[in-house]
């Protein structure tokens, strides 16, 4: 055997710290909390409603992002058109945002102050601390992953097919749902799980808008501040577990899915 | 048949200016000129994929200007076949049946006639993934065939295959086209294609249309050095035209005729210029002796550069030939052409 070189070495030793970094902090946490105290947590009515408020506004968020998203992600990824830098520019301004801004700027325009505010006020619609609140901010951190996933989805399909069915007789809209819609739609579901997994990491921005009702990093954190770290824990386990759970169950899905197409 | 009349497109920087061309019903047509010379955007544009600033269409005396792609009976064809990857071949051949209102009996005997000229019947229920470049080529065609088009594009499609299933595909193409009514217009670079397949052509440079004829006016009358340089007539100089000769630097050679109204070139193809040790003694009226500066090997030819008063003349001879004749760059060489070979513009 040919003895590596000491750049090969460096290179493997840094990829073992970072390795350790990501993934000792978080198995320390997964197996700090005793198997009665999960036990007792998940029968804690108040933490599982938080962990199923996150999940299904963080679903929502990514349903929203798939139906407004798709068409926009099309469109930036089939034209050019001057400005177009700037658009995408603009999807990207929610990832770069800090994220208690970004709760301060919802409240700015959904507040009573604000004509936008007043009218959802006189709808009945509330924002501020409400569930409605929670998938607003969601969906605002949530699209640009989205976007830019199935962007790239879009790009990597052909101009050429979609010409070849419109001459074929193809509609554009039967060209889409026939041609590239099943073409993108692993990208579109891998930007339905980068969105969603996104939302429901979103604290800073949801905090400001809606402390109550609770989703679960909010309920980590209250945890944390009034009971300390070994109350904070076991939902932190849970919340990650039951995401880890989901994700695993969409992906087999969509495997199997590819196999027969 | 397709007329296309003053049609101009501007793609960003890119620009096709004042385009006329008139295909006849039937004709299998070829489009030619270097890369970026505007040929996939004038299909396209003819297929409705590609608006264009002014000008009209027609399509068997139809306005198609207007319409949108999936109304005007063009299929395209593409080099890389644009295959649906996610259906069958079976399903990608009978995809546009699907806009068309043809019954299940009609439509069962299309498909059963494409599956016997391109020989389809083993592919029908694989995914294009699996398949060969020439069986991709066939399925693509299948496709394209299977709506009843009135045209047929294609953009370049034989050039991506290996050479065995080019000359295969070239075939089905002619048999297909003899055998049906559809018009064809193919893009090609490729001077056999053309050739062997097509009655006229079209060479188009940079935008413009450069000359528009039978295949033998092109190869042997262009119009202009950019044709003449294109179709391969490498010896092409500017001359001075007196009487029946013309001359070019201290040469003098005998057309046998009158140049009537050209500008003051000409063009001599390579193969049509002789070459022997000895000087020939031949009914040749020109009849040279130069210098070999040049030996290029082109596989089964080779390319002899012979330099005469400054001027340089190409010529093609076989392989066979170079060895038996000794050819050594810096020897003296007689060569020859006749002055029915020589093409004046």
């Amino acid at each position: 055997m040919v003895k590596k070189e000491l750049f090969f070495w460096i290179t493997i030793s840094c990829g073992i710290v970072i390795l350790a970094f990501i993934l000792l902090p978080l198995i320390e946490m997964l197996t700090a909390p005793s198997f009665s105290m999960l036990k007792e947590t998940l029968n804690d009515k108040d933490v599982m409603r938080s962990i199923w408020l996150s999940i299904y506004t963080a679903g929502l968020a990514a349903l929203i992002s798939f139906v407004f998203g798709t068409p926009l992600a099309y469109l930036l990824a089939r034209t050019n058109f001057t400005g177009k830098k700037l658009v995408e520019s603009i999807i990207d301004l929610p990832i770069v945002i800090p994220h208690p801004v970004v709760g301060i700027a919802i409240l700015s325009v959904a507040g009573k102050n604000h004509w936008i505010g007043q009218l959802f006020a006189d709808l009945g619609i509330r924002i501020m601390g409400s569930v409605t609140g929670i998938v607003t901010v969601l969906t605002f951190v949530g699209l640009p992953f989205y976007i830019n996933a199935v962007k790239n989805g879009f790009e990597s399909i052909s101009p050429r097919l979609e010409n070849v069915s419109r001459s074929l007789g193809a509609s554009m809209f039967s060209t889409f749902f026939r041609i590239t819609f099943p073409l993108a739609w692993r990208s579109m579901f891998i930007g339905i799980i980068m969105c969603s997994a996104r939302a429901i990491s979103e604290f800073g921005a949801v905090v400001i808008v809606a402390y109550h009702p609770m989703i679960a990093p909010v309920m980590i954190y209250e945890r944390f501040e009034g009971f300390g770290l070994k109350y904070s824990q076991p939902v932190a386990v849970w919340l990650v577990s039951i995401c880890l759970t989901l994700f695993l169950i969409l992906r087999i899905l969509t495997l199997r899915n590819q196999k027969e197409t | 048949m397709i007329r296309v009349e003053d049609v101009n497109i501007r793609l960003g920087e890119f620009t096709l200016r004042d385009i006329n061309l008139a295909i006849d019903e039937n004709e299998f047509f070829v489009l030619m000129g270097p890369t970026g010379a505007g040929k996939t955007v004038l299909l396209e544009a003819i297929a409705g994929l590609i608006p264009l600033r002014s000008g009209t269409i027609r399509v068997r005396d139809k306005d198609v200007t207007k319409m949108p792609p999936e109304k005007r009976g063009v299929s395209i064809v593409y080099q890389d076949y644009a295959l649906f990857p996610h259906l069958t071949v079976r399903e990608n051949i009978e995809y546009g049946l699907h806009f068309h209102k043809v019954d299940r009996g009609e439509a069962d005997k299309r498909l059963t006639r494409m599956v016997e000229i391109l020989d389809l019947g083993h592919l029908l229920k694989r995914l294009p993934l699996n398949l060969s470049g020439g069986e991709n080529q066939r399925v693509a065609l299948a496709r394209a065939l299977m709506v009843n088009p009135r045209v047929l594009l294609l953009d370049e499609p034989l050039s991506a295959l290996d050479p065995g299933f080019r000359e295969e595909i070239r075939n089905r193409l002619k048999g297909l086209h003899q055998n049906s009514t559809v018009t064809f217009l193919m893009v090609t670079h490729d001077f056999a294609d053309a050739l062997s397949l097509a009655e006229r052509a079209t060479v188009m440079n940079n935008g413009v249309i450069e000359q528009t004829g039978s295949m033998s006016d092109i190869f042997q009358r262009p119009n202009s050095t950019f044709v003449a340089d294109f179709v391969g007539m490498k010896n092409l100089f500017d001359v001075t035209f007196q009487g029946t000769t013309a001359s070019i630097g201290g040469l003098q050679i005998e057309l046998g005729q009158p140049p009537g109204n050209s500008h003051g070139y000409i063009a001599i193809r390579p193969e049509d210029i002789v070459i022997s040790r000895e000087r020939l003694a031949s009914s040749m009226q020109n009849s040279f002796t130069g210098k070999v500066i040049g030996v290029i090997d082109h596989g089964f030819f080779y390319e002899i550069q012979i330099v005469l008063n400054g001027v340089t003349f190409r010529s093609l001879i076989t392989k066979r030939s170079f060895f038996e004749m000794g050819i050594l760059e810096g020897i003296d060489i007689a060569f020859a052409f006749k002055s029915t070979a020589i093409h004046y513009f």
